[in-house]
């Protein structure tokens, strides 16, 4: 047991440490750029300051919690979806139309009690982001059309329709930007510290529900055989076309609660250029996590981390946010090419590879589901 | 049979104890081997002996890990294909190296094109070369047809013409008759004595006693690896070289018995399928299977019976026709019906279709079930009794594995055949559908299969066989049909169907036979 | 014709028609000039998939390429000033255009690396090249803003005379694909010679092979890894054209996210176009095209029914449209056009199998 979890977490942790040495040596490279000569010391500083910021104090903490929230929900979303074969870069549409329809409903039925506003809204989140997962998946599904491209064309189209749905209707009474009003009735309450709201509750209970999904029953069982296999599950007699379409419309569902609680629970309002790279980072945390719904726990949180801390290190360190972005993806260089991790820490033994990425891969040219 | 030459010479071509091991396996252990230009020199041995290993370190494929090379008497490295081209060895290779999209020119010339300068080819060159080398054979070849529209005894000539196109010393041919019929078969055994006579050197690796009796001057056996003999077919006969393949006295074919036939289970009546281009390649089938009877549907691949057997399984929607179980029309219904009305199948690719190798072995044994009681209720899945059940399987077919839950991707291909047949020969099974049921296996795992098909029919259960061996479906099959253009041109009794016959049928769908016997019946 | 444009539905096709061929001369350069960026990584995923390597990456590429090219000609120009010859050259631009093809070059070494030598999954390895470029170019392009560095420059197009862009019909084609700058012609250049050593040259015959089938290319005695190796880096070199014109051509400044999924659009295109140089060249003109609509209608937009039509719809509807068609494209078109049979496997050579 303790050598299953081993193979399964060794290459990622060591990951990590080679990425936060490899970031170090970038930040020493452009440290002329930040603090106007070469500074060695400058990455031990950036990291210091993000510790502190994510896990310095109870505010700290609550923010990586809060952070992690969409990040978990939104990791769900891409690593369910690994689990059938399918890259659901799409994450990110399917996140911001989700955030966009609970916003309508919200500024909808905004003198409602609470027990009501908020269920509701929060399920037009989701049925948002059902949508925006579901044209993909019927997309691959029944015309061969691979969710990689598909994905990303919604994403910008997603933008679109924000923009123009909050230059528009949406638009709020008397603002002076193109923005939405502040929604009330449906504000997700906060629970514990500044910023601990309810969404954090109900990602943390995501995950059980998705680990039983996929590994207890038997549409799990469904989504599994056929990221593994295509071609058996028809045989066995699944229908991959079914599987493929509720599957990223399970993702869908996700991603949009992800937004959801964002809205609902974070932000309050909307823009007409609202963004966020959540979606994009759920691929990193789903990757992290090697698709498996504990995995992507523990990745989130460590991301929510380094995004919580990540304004700590630009203020004290005077780095730009963005190097966390650059660390995540060379985290994720290092995962995949775990061989070199291997080599350097000398770690024998096979990992648990992802088997369903075969499946990602061979779909591009467009093998139709059958 | 060759005179005994009259002074020893040095040998073109020797390997001196060759080992390669591979992670768990020996694969190559000692093996010493040697060959003259102007002779074939047979490989024999049965499926995973490493005859494929042998070679694959002769072709620069895989580096051996003691052992050397000698061409004439110089010791030589062989570091990749490129090398072994370079000394003059070309190979056939048993699965065909063919670039279906590419032309027949193209797939010939690749690696040594003709150039008209630096970059640009010269394709009319090419063109006119390769027409010239297959004239030299007797061949009509059309350089720019592209290889996947070509049939499969017109594909392996591309694949002889690709090896001598470079100027080889040494021919290795690998499996070459394994998709071909018996007249075809013999056409290449005479391009080979011809190349034979022109100085070639060959070897012809095979695991079919007959032929290797017939064609090679000499034959080494190759078991687990090792050498276990060497004799010229005059000293020899089909028991002791089986007898040395497999190290033991080997029931060449098993006793199938008399079968005892009662109602109609399977009609087929004018079954039309189309391909996945959507040309049709099955043109109304008709058949019946009885309960308790074993019809072999005999054919060279690529005839429709992939096709055929799509359509009876729920892979493939005939267009045209009907398909009846029992009473009950099945026609165009999906595998989960046929499943639940007791349709077992053991698909041909059985990685591919059959299982999920990455699952273990326990859920791979509840593919088909694993939706309903006692494997789960409702949407919750029964871990304890899904484990229950297959370690009873396993015990019962003799799978050979360490436990029920390590992966389907470590047991054997023997193993994992048999893990297939330990689902699809469960449960209330009505009719089984084989298609190329022991392709790649190991003799032991070959005899224990075509037991349980059998031991199957006695129980009652119809089975429709379908094989590329055409010696399996002889052994096996109560009736047999030949497959030929889509049509299933003659059916014949298993007891009394001759090889030739079968053979000929399999070759051209009977015309020819058709006019001789009108030819006689005029002269007469 | 105006009784034309009063049928109910058809006549507002007509009067589509009608207004799409009058503001062609307008419209033309704006189409070809947002192909170029399509067009180039077109190629680029030709090079790569043609040999049997999925890229998606090709969006990251282009933003470091453009990044690279912005902030080298910037630096350059500070340290070489120079008058602009022709094309508007100068040394500096010269040096920001080496410094994007560089760029591209070296992450598609580590793509290659990735895919090639360790077999990972290809569109992970695409999808990191892409967060990674976004995290990078973002992280650098705010430091370097805040010495607020001057424009390095921009190519300029060639002026044909006008005796020959007044000519019918030809003069306009003639304008709008040669009276371009530098790196756009070459994008022309490029479909052409790459079209012809596709079908042509022994290059050509070998990626397809290994496209196709490497285990056959490998036992005729070709080096499958070495072969994918260079086409991939070489297809890095239009990616790195690309995101060089974006900031050294086209414009003259980088934003992040600049390249705003002009690298799928571009593989769209590669599939649409069969995977053939001038097929991704005609795909491309199509998602330009749908630009060059939103850019007419802003600009100039129809007269009567048709332009009250078109002005109702949302602004945003025109500039989502060229991700939309490539989604409709997509779903008509995928399945229907084949691709090389080996895109997407790792490729194992049996000489090293374990």
């Amino acid at each position: 047991m303790i050598g299953r979890i081993r193979s399964v977490v060794l290459v990622p942790l060591l990951s990590i440490v080679l990425a936060l040495v490899a970031g170090g040596i970038l930040m020493i490279l452009t440290s002329p750029l930040v603090t106007g000569d070469l500074s060695l010391i400058l990455p031990l500083e950036a990291y210091a300051a993000i510790v502190s910021g994510a896990f310095g104090s109870f505010d700290g903490v609550v923010r990586t919690l809060v952070n992690a929230t969409p990040l978990l929900l939104a990791g769900l979303a891409v690593g369910i979806g690994f689990k059938a074969g399918l890259f659901n870069i799409g994450a990110q549409g399917q996140f911001l139309i989700g955030a966009l329809a609970s916003t309508a409903v919200a500024l909808g039925i905004s003198d409602g009690s609470p027990w009501v506003a908020i269920p509701v809204a929060l399920l037009a989140g989701m049925v948002g982001g059902l949508i925006w997962g579901f044209v993909p998946g019927a997309l691959k599904a029944y015309t061969g059309a691979h969710e990689v491209v598909t994905t990303i064309m919604l994403n910008y189209v997603a933008l679109a329709v924000i923009s123009w749905a909050v230059s528009g209707p949406m638009r709020g009474a008397n603002v002076t930007f193109a923005r939405t009003d502040d929604i009330v009735g449906a504000a997700l309450p906060v629970l514990f510290g500044r910023d601990g709201h309810l969404g954090i509750l109900l990602a943390a209970v995501a995950v059980p529900i998705a680990a039983w999904l996929l590994y207890r029953s038997t549409i799990g069982f469904e989504i599994r055989t056929t990221g593994a296999n295509p071609d058996a599950a028809r045989y066995a007699g699944m229908r991959p076309r079914v599987v493929i379409v509720f599957t990223m419309s399970l993702c869908g569902l996700f991603a949009g609660l992800a937004g959801a609680t964002e809205i609902l629970g974070e932000v309050g309002y909307m823009t007409a250029s609202y963004s966020t790279g959540v979606g994009f980072d759920a691929i990193a945390v789903a990757l992290l996590g090697r698709a498996h719904p504990v995995g992507i726990l523990f990745a989130a949180l460590l991301f929510g981390a380094m995004q919580a801390g990540a304004g700590n290190m630009q203020i004290l360190a005077g780095l730009p946010v963005q190097m966390v972005d650059v660390l995540q993806a060379v985290i994720l260089l290092f995962l995949t090419a775990e061989i070199v991790v291997r080599r350097i820490f000398r770690v024998r033994g096979e990992t648990a590879e992802m088997v369903e990425l075969a499946s990602v891969s061979r779909s591009y040219g467009g093998e139709r589901a059958a | 049979m060759t005179p005994e030459p009259a002074a020893p010479k040095t040998p073109l071509l020797e390997m001196r104890g060759i080992t390669k091991r591979y992670p768990g396996v020996v694969a190559n252990d000692g093996i010493s081997l040697d060959l003259h230009a102007g002779e074939i020199h047979a490989l024999l041995g049965e499926n995973g002996a490493g005859k494929s290993t042998l070679m694959n370190v002769l072709y620069g494929l895989a580096a051996p890990d003691e052992g050397e090379i000698l061409l004439n008497g110089e010791s030589i490295q062989i570091a990749s294909p490129h090398d072994a081209i370079e000394r003059g060895i070309s190979m056939v290779h048993q699965h065909f190296m063919l670039i279906p999209v590419l032309t027949v020119a193209d797939n010939i010339v690749l690696g040594d094109e003709p150039m008209r300068n630096a970059v640009v080819l010269d394709q009319a060159a090419s063109a006119k070369r390769i027409r010239d080398l297959g004239s030299s054979l007797g061949w009509d070849i059309e350089p720019d047809r592209k290889v996947g529209e070509l049939s499969v005894g017109w594909q392996q000539r591309v694949e002889i013409l690709k090896a001598i196109y470079r100027n080889a010393k040494v021919l290795v041919l690998d499996e070459p008759t394994s998709v071909l019929t018996p007249q075809e078969t013999r056409e290449i055994f005479g391009v080979l004595r011809r190349l034979k006579e022109e100085g070639y050197a060959i070897i012809f690796i095979s695991h079919k006693l007959y032929e290797v009796l017939e064609i090679a001057d000499r034959i080494t056996v190759i078991r687990r690896g090792k050498v276990v003999g060497s004799r010229r077919p005059a000293e020899t006969n089909e028991d002791e070289l089986a007898e040395m393949m497999v190290g033991r006295e080997v029931e060449l074919t098993v006793d199938r018995g008399e079968s005892h036939p009662s109602e109609p289970l399977l009609t087929v009546r004018d079954l039309a399928v189309r391909d996945d281009r959507g040309r049709e390649v099955v043109h109304g089938v008709s058949f019946e299977i009885r309960a308790g009877e074993i019809l072999g549907i005999a054919g060279v691949a690529g005839n429709g019976q992939d096709e055929l057997v799509g359509a009876l399984t729920g892979l493939r929607r005939p267009h045209g026709g009907t398909v009846t179980l029992g009473s009950l029309d099945v026609t165009g219904a999906d595998p989960r019906t046929l499943h639940k009305l007791g349709v077992g199948y053991v698909p041909g690719d059985r990685q591919r279709y059959g299982l999920v190798m990455s699952f273990p072995v326990s859920d791979n044994l509840v593919l088909n079930d694993y939706y309903h009681p006692p494997y789960a209720h409702g949407l919750i899945r029964d871990d304890a009794a899904v484990q229950a059940d297959a370690v009873a399987a396993i015990a019962k077919y003799d799978v050979r594995c360490p436990s029920s839950v390590v992966a389907a991707e470590t047991l054997s291909g023997g193993n994992q055949q048999k893990l297939i047949v330990a689902r699809e020969f469960e449960g209330e099974v009505r009719l089984l559908i084989l298609d190329q049921p022991t392709r790649g296996l190991d003799v032991g795992s070959i005899e224990f299969i075509h037991r349980q098909a059998i031991a199957k029919r006695d129980t009652g259960v119809a089975l429709l066989l379908v094989s590329a061996e055409l010696d399996e479906v002889l052994e096996l099959s109560d009736r047999i049909g030949v497959m030929y253009r889509g049509r299933i041109v003659e059916f014949l009794d298993g007891r009394t169907a001759d090889r030739e016959d079968v053979g000929l049928l399999m070759a051209t769908g009977g015309r020819e036979s058709g006019i001789q016997e009108q030819i006689v019946e005029a002269a007469s | 014709m105006e009784a034309l444009y009063d049928i109910p539905v058809i006549g507002l096709v007509i009067q589509f028609v009608a207004y799409v061929v009058a503001q062609f001369p307008l419209v033309a350069p704006i189409i070809v000039a947002a192909a170029v960026p399509i067009v180039f990584g077109a190629l680029c995923g030709f090079m790569n998939e043609r040999s049997g390597v999925v890229n998606i990456g090709i969006e990251g590429m282009m933003l470091i390429a453009a990044f690279a090219a912005w902030w080298a000609a910037s630096l350059a120009a500070q340290a070489i000033p120079a008058t602009p010859g022709p094309f508007g050259i100068t040394p500096a631009l010269l040096i920001g255009l080496v410094a994007g093809i560089l760029a591209a070059c070296l992450t598609s070494v580590l793509h290659a690396w990735l895919s090639i030598s360790l077999r990972a999954d290809q569109i992970i390895s695409g999808t990191i090249i892409n967060l990674f470029a976004f995290g990078i170019t973002g992280y650098l392009n705010i430091l370097v803003s805040q010495s607020a560095p001057p424009a390095g420059g921009q190519f300029a197009r060639i002026l044909l005379p006008g005796s020959i862009t007044e000519l019918p019909v030809i003069g306009l084609v003639l304008k709008s694909f040669i009276s371009v700058g530098p790196i756009a012609l070459t994008m022309l250049i490029s479909v052409v010679v790459l079209q012809y050593l596709l079908y042509r040259s022994r290059w050509g015959l070998r990626t397809r092979a290994v496209g196709e089938h490497p285990r056959a290319a490998e036992t005729v005695g070709i080096d499958v890894i070495r072969l994918r190796y260079r086409n991939v880096i070489l297809g890095g070199v239009f990616a790195g054209l690309a995101g060089a014109y974006l900031t050294i051509e086209f414009g003259n400044a980088f934003q992040s996210g600049m390249t705003n999924g002009r690298g799928f659009i571009a593989l769209a295109a590669l599939i649409f176009g069969r995977w053939t140089p001038l097929g991704s060249f005609g795909a491309a003109l199509l998602f330009a095209a749908s630009v060059g609509l939103e850019r007419s209608i802003r600009i100039a937009p129809p007269t009567g029914s048709l332009g009250d039509l078109l002005t109702a719809i949302p602004s945003q509807f025109y500039g989502a449209l060229p991700y939309i068609i490539t989604i409709v494209v997509l779903a008509g078109v995928v399945g229907r056009s084949v691709a090389p049979a080996a895109d997407g496997r790792p490729y194992q050579r049996e000489s090293k199998a374990a």
